[in-house]
């Protein structure tokens, strides 16, 4: 079990972590789900003693991760940015992490095996690639057998197959009643990795609720209109309690009334109507609505700017 | 990329885990990179050779040499011929001493260290004392090597040998000071956390600030020199104080010794406050 409790980090003037607490449990996987730049990485390195809060605590098993014995036994940890010698080779950089735990070499084989680097774990690491040094830095994260799991965007660089591997891999730990935390920026990896979401936009709680409720509260019914009277009929809408959004293509974009209701008074208003669509907005873009005020834009003095050149989210994904 | 199994690993065995584990695990890391295993290749390599090399010179040159030079090498014959393989070498020492621990920063490879070993100073303490000594033995075994070369080839000019008083602790000495030189470099590049600008100051320190030092007036300038890291430090390695020189052997490695710990004592400060 993961505790945060009103985490904190500043660097310099900007904010990376602002009040944060949340509980991981064991048996399930927990995705950390947030834009980039919403303190994901950062909470990981706070809750694993590389970095320092400014104010707050995090605690593993109700330990500071640095009071851990022997530490990798209790938390795998799988870093966003790489941690490996360029120089050393796979099974050289697992064996001095083994040394440090006293695991035995019998255990580095198996996990080479595992994440199926098997061919190249006697070559240097520097000449890997990217879904290559993920597997390494998931075998590191298994070699002790821990408990928990900190994974940060586990699935980048990773190939289709890998994708589904990891994904699997995951859901397994957590059967086996691990606590799996793992940070993603893709809201749909998550859907289908994910039991339980903690979302974080800009340093703060946005969510933590179950994957379930989060996109049945998230992803709201709307019907998309199409007329030659467009606009007599958006004031209809809007004097009968919906919310009608006309976008420049002509689309009427109704929210707050079943497509019923708008039949309905298109047809008393004597309006034709060329399209009535009812749909449920898709998860990537309930995630980006719902962030969408908490993205971070890089430049910390672009975030003086009201933020009004958000597009409205017309179904393109990402 | 191969097959990838999917069966759950069956628990690994754990041994008890305690500073010697950690001392093994900082070893494995020193000789599974390449760099540095070529760069001990070196200092043996540019040791020997330019022990021969000067003493060879030095011998051949001997009747062409002005008296003064000469009183000075039959004066101390072991300084002559450790220092002439020393001069190049302790770079790469250096060099090392720097990368040992900057390197892990450059590569990221730290958070791994300290995410196996949270409590950094034990890390570092390991890193530490692993390095000085694979210096100290290298570096003795190097002096030994250097001393049997260079003394038959200055035997008709400068006779020394093993028993004579002094000889047998600067040879020793000699891998004394690059044991300590290594741990110097050490300790600047776990400040300065940065590869090329650690050698960068190590180097200044080193080569550098010497020459400069001289180059102050009077007696301020000499006692500036005679008090800077590695020119107290090299001391160790001559059989007799020299008449110029202001501090003893073992005086000088003292203050070697305090320039050390001052930086090791800066180093593990910041190992623990700043984040990795």
């Amino acid at each position: 079990m993961i505790e945060a409790k009103n985490l904190t980090k500043r660097y310099g003037d900007k904010v990376a972590v602002d009040d944060l607490s949340f509980t991981v449990e064991p048996g399930r996987v927990t995705g950390f789900l947030g834009p980039n730049g919403a303190g994901k990485s950062t909470t990981m390195r706070l809750i694993l003693g590389l970095d320092r809060p400014n104010r707050g605590d995090a605690t593993i098993n109700g330990m500071h991760y640095r009071d851990l014995p022997r530490p990798l036994q209790t938390v795998g940890a799988l870093l966003e940015a790489r941690a490996i010698h360029t120089g050393r080779s796979a099974y050289n950089h697992l064996l001095a992490l083994a040394q440090t735990q006293g695991v035995g070499k019998k255990r580095i084989d198996e996990v080479i095996d595992l994440v199926g680097l098997h061919e190249v774990a006697r070559k240097r690491a520097g000449g890997f690639s990217l879904g290559m040094g993920q597997r390494l830095g998931i075998a590191a994260a298994l070699l002790a057998d821990p408990t928990v799991l900190i994974l940060d965007e586990p699935v980048n660089g990773l190939d289709p197959e890998g994708i589904v591997w990891i994904r699997t891999l995951m859901q397994r730990l957590a059967s086996e009643g691990r606590t799996v935390f793992v940070s993603s920026h893709l809201m749909n990896e998550m859907a289908v990795t994910a039991e339980h979401l903690i979302v974080v936009g800009r340093g703060k709680l946005i969510a933590d609720c179950s994957t379930e409720e989060f996109i049945e509260r998230s992803t709201e019914q709307i019907v998309v209109v199409r007329s030659p009277d467009i606009e007599r009929l958006a004031t209809a809408v809007d004097e009968d309690g919906g919310k009608a959004v006309l976008s420049p293509e002509g689309l009427l974009t109704v929210t707050n009334m079943e497509a019923a209701r708008v039949g309905e008074l298109a047809s008393s208003g004597g309006i034709v109507l060329h399209e009535l669509t009812p749909k449920r907005g898709s998860l990537e873009q309930a995630f980006m609505e719902l962030t969408r005020d908490s993205v971070e834009y890089g430049g910390s003095t672009a975030i003086a700017e009201p933020q009004v050149a958000v597009p409205e989210p017309q179904g393109e994904g990402r | 990329m191969t097959t990838m199994t999917d069966a759950p690993g069956t628990a690994p065995q754990i041994r008890k885990a305690g500073f010697g584990r950690l001392m093994l695990a900082e070893w494995t890391k020193i000789r599974s990179v390449r760099s540095t295993v070529w760069a001990l290749l070196l200092l043996v390599v540019l040791d020997l050779g330019f022990t021969a090399l000067f003493t060879e010179l030095t011998a051949s040159q001997w009747d062409k040499t002005d008296a003064s030079a000469r009183a000075a090498v039959m004066a101390d014959p072991t300084s002559t011929i450790l220092g002439s393989g020393f001069f190049l070498s302790q770079l790469t020492v250096c060099v090392l001493g720097v990368m040992v621990v900057a390197s892990e920063y450059s590569t990221g490879m730290i958070r791994a260290s300290l995410l196996a070993v949270p409590r950094r100073s034990s890390m570092l303490t390991a890193k530490a004392t692993v390095f000085t000594v694979l210096i100290f033995v290298l570096g003795t075994a190097v002096s030994f090597g250097s001393f049997f070369i260079g003394e038959p080839i200055l035997h008709s000019k400068a006779p020394v040998s093993l028993g004579d008083p002094g000889v047998l602790r600067a040879v020793i000495g000699g891998g004394l000071y690059l044991a300590m030189l290594g741990l110097f470099a050490l300790a600047l590049g776990a400040i300065i956390r940065h590869t090329a600008a650690g050698i960068t100051g190590v180097i200044g320190f080193v080569l550098v600030l010497a020459p400069l030092a001289a180059l102050l007036p009077g007696s301020i300038g000499k006692h500036v020199h005679a008090y800077l890291p590695s020119e107290a430090g090299h001391l160790i390695g001559q059989a007799r104080q020299g008449s110029s020189d202001l501090l003893t052997p073992w005086q000088g490695f003292g203050v070697f010794a305090i320039w050390t710990a001052a930086l090791l004592v800066v180093a593990f400060v910041q190992l623990q406050r700043r984040d990795a």
